[in-house]
């Protein structure tokens, strides 16, 4: 009976509204109407808010006309017998609660942040960037609003456990009396963080917002919605977005509140206490409530209602394995061996063989085991993977051999970084007690490649070594491939290849943004380079990778290619025309949204700046990231602006025909800091080697009028050469 | 008289005609025992358009006569129909006339009593119609969007505005059949012209100009009427109310509102409820005025205001026999000359306020838009003083809750709330089965069938049998009389997939969505769900009919006509007006089926109608590919992608 919960929903609803207009009354009277109310570093304000009203919340007093908008929003009660349809209303309710609950956590933020060691509120940008990406292009399906508590800690962490083998984010928010699932969790010392996917928000219900307040920026950032356009921010939601709000014990009329608040979104509510259903679909993709499932089988029950379908390969290991846990950490006190990381010699080596050299699916350890081993010890490693394909290329090798860090840190208990021959791979105790072998190494990267790139890997096979004299054996036969393959790529130009590759992966979200992949401009993302795009062509050939012939040039200098140019106009349906490889101001290459990097010409210093994801303060332009990532992305062509791949700054190609390299005026000290090698080398290439000192940071100013007389005293070549804008 | 039991399946109905026999009044169930009916006039073959005639044919030798100027039995009835369709078509769009008339004097500051209530919806409509909006004050848009609704009526060429709304494949068809409308009056005046004497002598022809005419109301004069009294006098939204002849007050002066429109009963509701009214009628003894309705105006003022619904259009005369009621203030269509005849024995005024409507035994206090409120004031002070001059007081103590004020726009928020409003839960609803169709259940009561009998015993078995029920007009009434449109008996009557719907949404199985003239909300509906998508690009393909079982006004003809050149199977009850060509007959129950994609068809028995109503809308789902329970898919990325965002 669902009138038991539109009248529940409604009740909390008028509650929750006026607890926020209490709350806000409270703030203002502590700290003044006029005083500032932000999420921290976010373009969006209070973004549910933002998305649904278009309102911009900057200011307490900026709460008053959202609240009158809850109140407005707030219907009656449905009557005992001769009720008035309810539905339309409980929805309204919910999204007053939404809006009351922004008010709250925004009060919170104005005052004292709720944000401790174990709480994290809300996401910024770049968390949502980073992580709302991976719903995009489907890394993620989706995430689960976990509300309430679970009959205990170790079903709370089965639970959970098993949602993040299923790929979605897991985000906490709420409690049962006074216990929350992230403090069952912290019992069983699962790791909680951005890192693990598993994310507290707040002990209170209000901090659900930060979940849905995600929603609504993924909507606006990757869906292209305007704020204000509810309709395309919910309908983005519930068709791209799988999330749903698993509810755990009892469910009160704050709890209903908030979940009719999520189902506006399309994101439906199954819990494990005997509540009323809501079968019937249209606002969800179908039922919109589920009550009564038991905890052991509320998530695949979750997934099937929400109508998710994840594809999961049976990895043969003891562990849960998904993307999920690539983010867990293994201390030292955790783990039962390492290997690598300048204890002892380590490395992974893809190479191809014929299809007889390759038997498939035999798995080798030459050398100890890991019961062989004393808790807390190391070995050296060496892991040799064997591939054959009808269709597999050298070129692949190094392509493959890269998935291996995050095939390997997909299982639950292993924590692998680094890659060749500069691996660090840790086994934890928990693994090894679950029964965790060497050779369940291979046994990942067998299923894995096999399952993920199937058009050029038909065979594999891997051999561990875990002895030191099989090991330098195999790595210094492993470091002749490297270098073989450093020298290869190297020599590659843009000159040397007659194709580049398109990528238009993120027109499902950006659908006129079009990207073109050479060998001397990586993918604004970073993830793609020119090897990748043409592995990628051959694992897809109908896929968002598609070979561009160069054909004749008609600007080398800028980078025009007619045929380019006729590629790109096609598929960016007609929105660009033409497109200049190496130019920053004259029809640039337009951006999805998912740039590492954003430079921007500075028209008082003759240059230009680059500012990275990560950086979060102001920058010379006058914008920060966030806020030049909404006028940059989107597939439009910006001139004077580019989105890039950090690997780009130091390549010749870059914005080659304005001045290049030397145009760089300002960066971040962190990305000066991440880039420093490449960056000397390009110095010393340009032939002035203190070049690098000529960049200013954030330490010499954040506006130009800052940078300029700092940049004249230290001579930055920008100033003397010709000016950028014609 | 027939047995009681069988007149009338209403029990206050029952009650008032024991009271009339006693008194010896009479009533229209009296009089059809009195007329039986000529046999040429059903068959539909008698034919007295010219002074040669009156000519007849005789329906079981039709081949054998002809008129005096040489018509046959098919000229003849196709004739008949097409005027019947003029007479239903001119009622409406003369209603619609009205009130973008009175649209205009408001828009003007003419009419100062009246003003734009509903905003949004004169925007949207301002939208349809392409009058530019921006930053225009709201009284001139409203004064261009009644001008261009009144322009309608005098268009001479070119394509109806509203009947843009319909879906293309329809509008297709009726372009390629040449019966798109062009204006409204005209469209009436030339099938007036072509059926009289000595012209157009085709039947086929003739039911072709039938359906021109018939969707220039529908999709013309009837939804202008609709839309503009929303734009007036406020979308409705659904709210509880009472119905029944119990509704009447012993202890309070007791206004009848009867007819149709709702320019004239939205001021006698603001008259009633003003202090000086209330505070004379407690001056004569009484505790205060209570307003009713009858027949559509009830409708009118039910759904916008809870006033409560005395009866239905067989009602009136009951309604007066109680002896309670000080006024019945009536305007057009549907108020029975008898009614002056009982008046005339009680202490009750019947008061006519329409230029266009006199009667005898009436008084008339003629009503005019530009001082709207003091003629009503007038009109109410008239009843508080008839109330001393009450005589003996019978009232039944027969009254039923409703839930009325269904339409189009709120349908769309009730299935999604302000930020998610649209079809779709009712579209996945009819997808997966557990709505199996929709069904409109329309018209009249007429007393040659038992009195809302045919009504209820039609929705009953429609509901139990899954299907989701809409209606207007006296059916409407006749069926919440019984008690069938409260939410709570969803559980008691529904099939667990209807159940199941009627719960989320917190709906009764059947939806009261008007008047008649508020039929052109359900080809908005039936619009709206073809393009909320999965039933097909047309109405013609949607699950669902539309029915009449107990008509009697031309209006209902003209309705099912246009429902049926909308795309839409209709089955109507009672007596069929073209029984005497089997040519026409098969025209409107065939033909009109390859032409329209859907017929006309009769049926007077309950069972047997909702039998071919269910088998209609079984063989759409069939064709829709969804009689099989819909299969849950799971969407993986790639199918995520293909979704609209």
């Amino acid at each position: 009976m669902s009138r038991i919960i539109a009248a529940a929903a409604i009740k909390g609803a008028h509650k929750e509204v006026a607890e926020a207009e209490r709350m806000l009354a409270e703030t203002k009277e502590a700290v003044g109407a006029t005083a500032k109310v932000e999420f921290p570093n976010t373009g969006y304000y209070l973004p549910i808010i933002y998305a649904l009203t278009g309102i911009p919340v900057q200011k307490l007093e900026d709460m008053d006309k959202v609240l009158e908008y809850a109140k407005d929003l707030l219907p009656p009660v449905p009557k005992q017998r001769h009720w008035v349809p309810y539905l339309g209303h409980a929805l309204d309710a919910g999204v007053a609660t939404l809006f009351a609950g922004e008010i709250i956590e925004g009060c919170k933020y104005a005052t004292n942040p709720p944000v401790d060691d174990l709480w994290l509120g809300a996401a910024d940008d770049v968390i949502m960037r980073e992580r709302g990406v991976e719903f995009v292009d489907g890394t993620a399906p989706g995430f689960c609003a976990l509300v309430g508590r679970a009959s205990t800690p170790e079903m709370a962490d089965r639970i959970v456990v098993e949602l993040l083998e299923k790929n979605l984010y897991v985000w906490i928010s709420g409690h049962v009396d006074g216990v929350s699932i992230a403090e069952q969790l912290q019992q069983v010392d699962r790791q909680l963080g951005w890192d693990t996917r598993i994310v507290p928000y707040g002990k209170e219900m209000s901090s659900a917002v930060y979940s849905l307040g995600f929603a609504a920026r993924a909507a606006m950032s990757f869906g292209g919605a305007q704020p204000g356009d509810f309709k395309k921010v919910l309908r983005y939601n519930k068709n791209r977005i799988f999330a749903f709000v698993l509810a755990l014990d009892y469910v009160d009329e704050q709890k209903y509140a908030y979940a009719a608040g999520a189902i506006n979104y399309g994101f439906p509510t199954i819990a494990n206490t005997p509540i009323p259903d809501i079968l019937p679909t249209g606002v969800c993709t179908y039922e919109h409530v589920v009550g009564g499932v038991p905890e052991e089988e509320i998530v695949q029950k979750c997934v099937e209602v929400r109508g998710l379908k994840i594809q999961i390969t049976e990895i043969p290991i003891p562990m849960a394995y998904g993307p999920a846990f690539e983010g867990e950490v293994i201390r030292k006190d955790d783990m039962y061996v390492q290997f690598g990381g300048n204890i002892t010699p380590a490395f992974e080596y893809v190479r191809m063989r014929e299809m007889d050299e390759v038997t498939d699916g035999k798995i080798e350890v030459v050398g100890p085991e890991i019961d062989d081993v004393e808790e807390g010890g190391a070995l050296p490693l060496g892991i040799v993977v064997e591939v054959a394909g009808r269709k597999m290329q050298e070129d692949f090798e190094s392509i493959l051999e890269r998935q291996i860090h995050h095939l390997i840190n997909g299982a639950e208990g292993i924590w692998h970084m680094g890659q060749r021959d500069i691996v660090w791979t840790r086994i934890s105790k928990k693994a090894q007690a679950k029964g965790f072998k060497i050779r369940h190494y291979g046994e990942i990267i067998h299923a894995k490649l096999l399952n993920d790139f199937p058009s050029i890997v038909d065979k594999v096979q891997v051999t561990i070594y875990t002895n030191l004299e099989d090991v330098e054996k195999w790595l210094a036969i492993a470091r002749q491939a490297y270098r073989y393959r450093d020298e290869k790529t190297a020599g590659m130009t843009d000159e040397s290849v007659d194709t580049f590759y398109s990528c238009t992966l993120c027109q499902s979200f950006a659908p006129t943004h079009v990207c073109i992949i050479s060998p001397e401009r990586l993918g604004l993302c970073g993830a793609y380079n020119w090897l990748d795009g043409k592995a990628a062509y051959e694992i897809d050939p109908t896929g968002p990778n598609q070979p561009v012939k160069k054909g004749d040039v008609e600007d080398p200098v800028k980078g025009v290619w007619p045929s380019i140019n006729e590629f790109v106009k096609e598929k960016s349906g007609g929105n660009t025309q033409r497109v200049t490889m190496y130019s920053m101001m004259e029809d640039p290459m337009t951006s999805c949204g998912c740039f590492e990097c954003i430079v921007a010409f500075l028209p008082m210093c003759n240059g230009v700046m680059i500012v990275n994801r990560e950086h979060k303060g102001m920058t010379p332009c006058g914008m920060t990231f966030s806020t030049l990532a909404n006028s940059v992305g989107g597939g439009q062509q910006t001139p004077g602006f580019i989105g890039i791949g950090k690997v780009y700054i130091t390549s010749k190609k870059f914005i080659s025909a304005d001045g290049g390299f030397q145009r760089i005026v300002w960066m971040p000290k962190e990305l000066k800091e991440t880039l420093k090698e490449q960056l000397q080398k390009r110095c010393e290439e340009i032939g002035d080697p203190d070049f690098i000192n000529k960049i200013a940071d954030e330490d010499v100013g954040t506006t130009e009028e800052e940078i300029l007389p700092w940049l004249e005293q230290v001579g930055h070549p920008a100033l003397t050469m010709e000016p950028m804008l014609m | 008289m027939a047995e009681f039991e069988e007149l009338s399946a209403c029990e206050a109905t029952l009650e008032m005609l024991r009271k009339a026999k006693e008194e010896g009044q009479e009533t229209a169930f009296d009089r059809v025992e009195q007329q039986k009916g000529c046999a040429f006039g059903e068959a539909g073959s008698c034919c007295r358009i010219c002074n040669m005639g009156p000519c007849r044919i005789n329906p079981k030798k039709p081949e054998e006569s002809r008129g005096v100027c040489g018509a046959t039995m098919d000229t003849i009835v196709a004739r008949n129909f097409a005027r019947m369709v003029c007479g239903g078509a001119s009622a409406h769009s003369d209603h619609g006339r009205a009130v973008a008339e009175t649209l205009i004097l408001a828009a003007k500051g003419e009419a100062k009593d009246y003003e734009i209530k509903d905003r949004i919806k004169l925007l949207e409509v301002a939208a349809d119609l392409g009058v530019e909006i921006g930053d225009r004050e709201i009284n001139d848009i409203a004064l261009e969007v009644g001008e261009r609704c009144l322009a309608m009526f005098g268009q001479q060429e070119g394509e109806l505005a509203f009947a843009q709304r319909a879906p293309e494949p329809r509008k297709e068809i009726w372009r390629q059949l040449g019966v798109f409308p062009r204006g409204i009056d005209r469209e009436v005046v030339e099938l007036m012209h072509r059926t009289s004497i000595g012209v157009d002598q085709d039947y086929e022809n003739i039911l072709m100009a039938c359906a021109r005419t018939a969707l220039a109301d529908g999709w013309g004069g009837s939804m202008i009427g609709t839309e503009l009294q929303d734009i007036l006098f406020q979308t409705p939204v659904p709210l509880e109310a009472k119905i029944n002849l119990g509704v009447l007050k012993e202890d309070e002066v007791n206004i009848i509102v009867h007819g149709h429109e709702p320019i004239l009963s939205e001021m006698i509701v603001l008259a009633a409820s003003l202090p000086e009214m209330q505070e004379k009628a407690k001056a004569v003894g009484a505790k205060g005025i209570n307003l009713a309705g009858i027949c559509c105006t009830a409708n009118e003022v039910l759904t916008r205001h809870g006033i409560p619904v005395a009866g239905n259009v067989l009602q009136q005369e009951l309604a007066l026999l109680t002896g309670a009621v000080e006024a019945m203030v009536v305007d057009v269509q549907c108020v029975y000359q008898g009614i002056g005849q009982i008046a005339s024995c009680l202490h009750t005024d019947i008061i006519t306020t329409s230029p266009k409507a006199k009667m005898p035994y009436a008084r008339h206090i003629e009503f005019h838009e530009d001082h709207a409120l003091d003629i009503a004031k007038e009109i109410v002070s008239a009843a508080i003083e008839n109330f001393p001059k009450r005589g003996k007081v019978r009232i039944p103590d027969v009254q039923e809750s409703l839930i009325a004020g269904f339409n189009h726009e709120y349908i769309n928020y009730m299935l999604g709330g302000r930020f998610r409003a649209s079809y779709r839960p009712l579209n996945d609803g009819v997808i997966d089965g557990r709505i199996r169709g929709v069904v409109g259940v329309v018209g009249c009561n007429n007393p040659r069938v038992k009195h809302d009998d045919i009504h209820v015993r039609v929705v009953k078995e429609l509901i139990a049998n899954g299907c989701l029920v809409v209606m207007t007009g006296c059916a409407a009434q006749s069926v919440a009389k019984a008690g069938l449109m409260l939410p709570e008996v969803a559980r008691e009557i529904c099939p667990q997939g209807l159940w199941e719907i009627c719960e989320a949404v917190g709906i009764p199985p059947v939806l009261h969505c008007g008047s008649c003239v508020d039929n052109s909300r359900i080809l908005i509906a039936c619009t709206a769900m073809v393009h909320e998508g999965g039933l097909g690009d047309d109405i013609s393909e949607l699950p669902v009919a539309g029915c009449a079982p107990e008509w009697m006004s031309e209006k209902a003809i003209a309705i099912g006509e246009y429902f049926v050149a909308s795309g839409v199977y209709t089955v109507f009850g009672v007596k069929w007006p073209t029984m005497g060509s089997k040519n026409v007959t098969d025209f409107l129950f065939k033909k009109y089926g390859e032409l329209f994609k859907n017929t006309w068809d009769f049926e007077p028995d309950p069972e047997k109608m909702v039998g071919k109503i269910l088998s209609h809308i079984d063989s759409k789902r069939e064709a829709l590919g969804i009689m099989a329970k819909r299969e849950r898919v799971l969407f993986d990325m790639a199918m995520r992608r293909e979704l609209e965002i």
